[in-house]
């Protein structure tokens, strides 16, 4: 701990409020120096005076240690937002002996006084960086703790399957239910189920979190570069009359009904002797493959392309500015893009519905890691009598891998899960 | 008069930690005097008359394989002998025996007049002779002799402060019929040591005379009887069967009623009893569902009729032991020899001890139920420790240190050290993370070696254990040169899949259905080998594949080993941590995060807090630098 830190709390240049923010054992004290301390967690307006000069007038917020952000003695001071009032009461903060704030350092103390779990931490970086609304509710989720009480319990599953285990092997001479196997199984049959479950969410959340890649796929001169430049507002991709104006993968990144969407144009798909285009058709087959959703733009409805569209995916006609009366869009005159907006935006919705509350890579492998375990230890359950030993290393390693999503099982835990559940003793 | 004798080491108390004490210290070539309020008591079992179990089991062939004497006198008293869970993986199967009281006193007590270099003295200590800067040089009898030694190992048992409780009576005693050591207890309180207080039960014992054995079940000995020690084949006494009876309704009712009479519920008593080894009390209060509870019928040996009643221990009044015992079928007519008794005593936080189990006075080594264990083999395992590092200290040689991925001794010390004691601690298997390497099994090729290099190891054993590991080096190599394939293993009638794979016959023994008569066939030079080293093969490899699974662990380990925890570091002023937790730490000083991670009641965010802590205080430095 130690030294008490300052930084502007809310974004630089010229604004209507500029928030700074202390935090550290001598936050109220530097306070002290520019006016009268109000009470804690009272909005005070207050002047800030520092060597005789008024600095700014500003609504002054106090956090006592232990009840604050970061755990710290806090102070907030809501400033006018301009650049000459920052930095005057920045040097002013900086002469008392404050020091200026590393990147991330009010986070990290935060995670250090145990106000945020290594989970509540990502989810605050997230809920930072969201512009969707799916990513906001979704970042909200992880900043209050739903890893951490999703782990914890999991972990009551695994510790109360674990001292069941424990018990016929280390109380095997006493009074100790004959038979565990039914409960054992049944706690790791649901914990796979809550697991397997999670594990296809935390795909899902990790694009909620990333953005959604939807595909727009089509022979060459379909119209995809005008569908794009229409969806996207602005001129993102070339159009041109010549066919295979598109060589390259295209992305628009895009609020698509509150999801973050990755929009890619591609190269038109068409056997070609031209090197550079047989490229650009080789990558526009390979990321439409991996693409959350493709849409398929054909000239006509009996047109078949180098890949089939999966279910799930859209197919509509395109330049319907060159065929009236079709039902078809246009990326020319916008017509049927609205509902061309709606459709993709309810298949991603669909999928966006089923994300978990893991929503990093870091927490995917947790969970397979404790998936494995536990699939081996139902495999030895089956014959507990030989092998209580090993399903019992299999749970304890399933239990490891899960307290990785908020930082680690003690055989204490277990023992204590024993005495609590059952009459030892003889 | 006032006499004046000197030795290397001396040991305070004939328990199983001083009895252990001595005659390890005497092995390693200290000259050791052993002090006991009777000669004739030393070596007493004072509680259940069985030595060995699960866990337990493990820690008397641990200190088997280093030579040590437990072993030996429970094979030679041993009248039924269990491998408890004899059908489970032999990574948890824990040998066990009934011991006979006499015959168990008797050989602990031959087998110490046999030590060459042992000095027993009958007298009692009554004060610590202090040497130069604090430390201890020798003892102080009540009959005025001075008894100077290097290190001073003390072994007290429960005699510190004890208080014996038998429903609203109490008075002052160790073990029943024994006096307290007031003066000594004094003595030590003086010393600015850390004390908490423990209690434990016992029930009563009955005369077996009185017993309707007729309609009881019986738990009969082994058929195949697997001893304590390495040195030993077979039983050396006649084996007896147990009887098995069970609590009732009434037994509970009875003992409902009278909740107010026992010493524990009716407030007498302070210290923490074993959550494992409840009373009849606790059972009925905590587990009021149950309608009976087991109880073994345990003979206390073969020419004496006491019974001892497995799993009553009560600190009820007598008159109401009368009446719940007698409620019980089998007993109705029982005559009870000397009533159960709880007893409160005196411990000293084993967190301040070293891994020599010396204490923060140099020269003065805690062994047995005075560091807040309970249980004879946990006592015998530390008393060995201390011995043994007493003698080196006096000798000027090594330390002889333990490790938790090497025994459980070593468990059991780090467990004390870094975790403490909130009650009376006693070994677990699932104490051991590596407990498919810590076998019973092979204490000996995880110990012996070790003993040798040390010079706890006699002779005698010595060549015992290199035969034995020449003979198991042997048949791994026939086993392992040549490979097979999957058609010529099932010709031989091994279930092999056919994936190509060629197999070790090493390999293909930890199959479930592998027969030896399989691998016999394909390997005509196992006929050579005898059943015991072909048995030990067998388990050594039915968990080779798991061992690297337990490998990830011990590294993780050595990880959170190597992450040191800055003396500087104070715990109380790192805001996040519980005030529990903070206070725990600061008293513990964990020298890493492995030992802060083991402290008890520690959580993953809360070892994430001090792993942040440490990084930035090391961080703090590597720059300051």
């Amino acid at each position: 701990m130690g030294d008490t830190i300052f930084a502007l709390a809310s974004a630089r240049g010229k604004a209507g409020v500029a928030v700074m923010r202390l935090s550290g054992p001598q936050a109220h004290w530097a306070l002290a120096h520019f006016c009268a301390a109000p009470t804690a967690r009272q909005a005070s307006l207050r002047r800030l005076v520092w060597q005789g000069h008024v600095l700014d007038e500003a609504l002054v917020l106090v956090f006592d240690a232990g009840a604050s952000f970061t755990g710290e003695a806090c102070v907030e001071l809501h400033l006018h937002g301009s650049l000459g009032v920052i930095k005057a009461v920045a040097q002013a903060l900086a002469e008392m002996g404050l020091r200026p704030a590393e990147a991330g350092e009010f986070t990290r103390r935060a995670l250090e006084n145990g106000r945020l779990d290594l989970a509540q931490v990502e989810g605050l970086a997230d809920l930072i960086d969201a512009e969707t609304e799916a990513q906001r509710r979704q970042a909200l989720r992880v900043l209050s703790g739903a890893v951490g009480k999703r782990a914890e319990f999991w972990r009551k599953d695994l510790i109360r399957a674990g001292a069941l285990v424990e018990a016929t092997i280390d109380f095997a001479d006493e009074d100790v239910p004959v038979d565990v196997t039914p409960e054992v199984l049944g706690l790791i049959d649901g914990l796979l189920v809550d697991l397997r479950r999670e594990i296809a969410g935390a795909g899902v959340a990790e694009r909620v979190r990333e953005g959604f890649e939807v595909a727009i796929l089509g022979a060459p001169n379909s119209g995809k570069s005008t569908l794009l430049n229409a969806l996207a507002g602005r001129e993102a991709a070339i159009t041109s009359e010549i066919a295979g104006t598109t060589r390259d993968v295209i992305e628009v990144r895009m609020d698509l009904g509150g999801l973050a969407v990755t929009l890619l144009d591609t190269a038109g798909l068409r056997e070609t002797a031209d090197p550079v285009e047989q490229i650009g058709v080789a990558r526009a087959v390979s990321r439409a493959r991996t693409a959350d959703l493709r849409v398929f733009l054909l000239d006509h409805s009996d047109e078949a392309l180098l890949i089939a569209p999966e279910v799930g995916d859209i197919v509509v006609l395109g330049k319907a500015d060159l065929r009236p009366g079709a039902d078809a869009i246009s990326g020319q005159t916008g017509q049927g893009l609205d509902k061309l907006v709606a459709g993709i935006t309810a298949v991603l919705a669909g999928k966006a519905a089923s994300a978990g509350v893991m929503t990093r890579e870091r927490h995917r492998i947790a969970m397979v890691r404790a998936v494995e375990a536990m699939e081996s230890a139902r495999y030895q359950v089956k014959g507990i009598g030989g092998a209580a030993e090993l399903v019992a290393l299999d749970l304890r390693r399933a239990a490891r891998a899960l307290d990785m999503l908020v930082g680690r099982v003690d055989t204490e835990d277990l023992l204590d899960e024993i005495f609590a559940s059952f009459c030892i003793g003889k | 008069m006032f006499h004046v004798k000197h030795f290397d080491v001396v040991v305070i108390g004939g328990g199983h930690a001083g009895a252990e004490a001595a005659a390890a210290a005497v092995r390693m070539g200290a000259r050791t005097a052993l002090i006991s309020m009777r000669k004739d008591r030393i070596g007493v079992m004072s509680c259940n008359p069985a030595i060995g179990g699960l866990g337990k089991g493990h820690l008397v062939r641990e200190v088997d394989a280093l030579d040590g004497i437990m072993g030996l006198a429970a094979d030679a008293a041993g009248i039924q002998f269990r491998l408890l869970n004899r059908r489970k993986g032999p990574a948890v199967q824990g040998p066990r025996t009934q011991a006979d009281r006499k015959l168990y006193r008797q050989a602990i007590q031959v087998l110490l007049a046999r030590t060459a270099g042992l000095e027993i003295i009958e007298g009692e200590v009554v004060d610590l002779i202090d040497g130069p800067n604090g430390s201890v040089s020798g003892v102080a009898l009540l009959d005025g002799t001075q008894v100077t030694a290097a290190a001073v190992v003390l072994t007290a048992g429960t005699f510190l402060n004890g208080i014996i409780h038998v429903g609203d009576q109490h008075r002052s005693g160790g073990r029943e019929g024994d006096v307290a050591s007031e003066r000594l207890a004094h003595k030590l309180a003086g010393l600015g040591l850390k004390r908490g207080r423990l209690k434990t039960g016992t029930p009563p014992r009955l005369d077996g005379k009185t017993i309707v054995w007729e309609g009881l079940d019986v738990q009969p000995a082994d058929d195949e009887p697997v001893m304590l020690s390495f040195l030993n084949k077979a039983p050396q006494v006649r084996q007896v069967s147990c009887g098995i009876t069970h609590t009732n309704e009434r037994t509970h009712d009875i003992v409902r009623a009278n909740l107010g009479r026992s010493a524990m519920y009716g407030g007498h008593i302070e210290g923490v009893g074993p959550r494992y080894c409840p009373s009849i009390e606790d059972k009925v209060v905590r587990f009021a569902d149950k309608t009976g509870h087991q109880i073994f019928l345990e003979p206390e040996g073969l020419d004496d009729d006491t019974v001892y009643p497995n799993g009553i221990s009560t600190s009820l009044p007598a008159d109401v032991q009368y009446e719940y015992v007698r409620s019980i079928k089998g007993l109705e007519n029982v005559t009870i020899l000397q009533p159960g008794y709880a007893i409160e005593y005196d411990f000293f936080d084993p967190s301040a001890l070293r891994p020599t189990l010396e204490s923060t006075l140099t020269g003065l080594y805690f062994a047995g139920q005075i560091n807040g264990t309970t249980g004879y083999e946990e006592a015998a395992a530390q008393g060995l420790v201390a011995g043994a590092n007493a003698a080196a200290a006096a000798l000027g040689l090594a330390p002889v240190l333990f490790s938790r991925t090497d025994s459980y001794i070593g468990v059991m010390l780090d467990d004390l050290i870094s975790r403490g004691v909130t009650e009376p601690y006693r070994m677990f298997t699932s104490r051991a993370e590596y407990r498919l390497h810590l076998r019973a099994d092979n204490a000996d090729q995880r110990m012996t070696g070790l003993g040798l290099a040390a010079g706890l190891v006699g002779e005698a054993r010595a060549k015992i254990y290199t035969d034995k590991m020449a003979k198991i080096g042997a048949a791994n190599a026939v086993l392992s040169t040549q490979t097979y394939s999957p058609q010529e293993l099932q010709a031989a009638g091994i279930g092999v899949s056919r994936d190509g794979a060629a197999r070790s016959l090493l390999q293909v023994l930890a199959f479930a259905d592998t027969h030896w008569s399989q691998i016999d066939q394909l390997e005509p030079q196992m006929l050579g080998f005898d059943t015991d080293t072909k048995a030990q093969v067998w388990r050594d490899a039915l968990y080779a594949q798991y061992l690297h699974r337990e490998k990830a662990d011990a590294d993780t380990l050595r990880r959170n080993e190597m992450m040191r925890i800055p003396v500087e570091l104070d715990f109380a002023n790192l805001p996040g941590l519980s005030n529990e937790l903070a206070a725990k730490l600061q008293r513990r000083r964990p020298s890493n995060l492995s030992e802060a991670e083991r402290i008890e009641g520690m959580t993953p965010a809360a070892l994430l807090l001090v792993l942040a802590h440490c990084r930035k205080a090391n961080l703090a430095r590597a720059v300051g630098q």
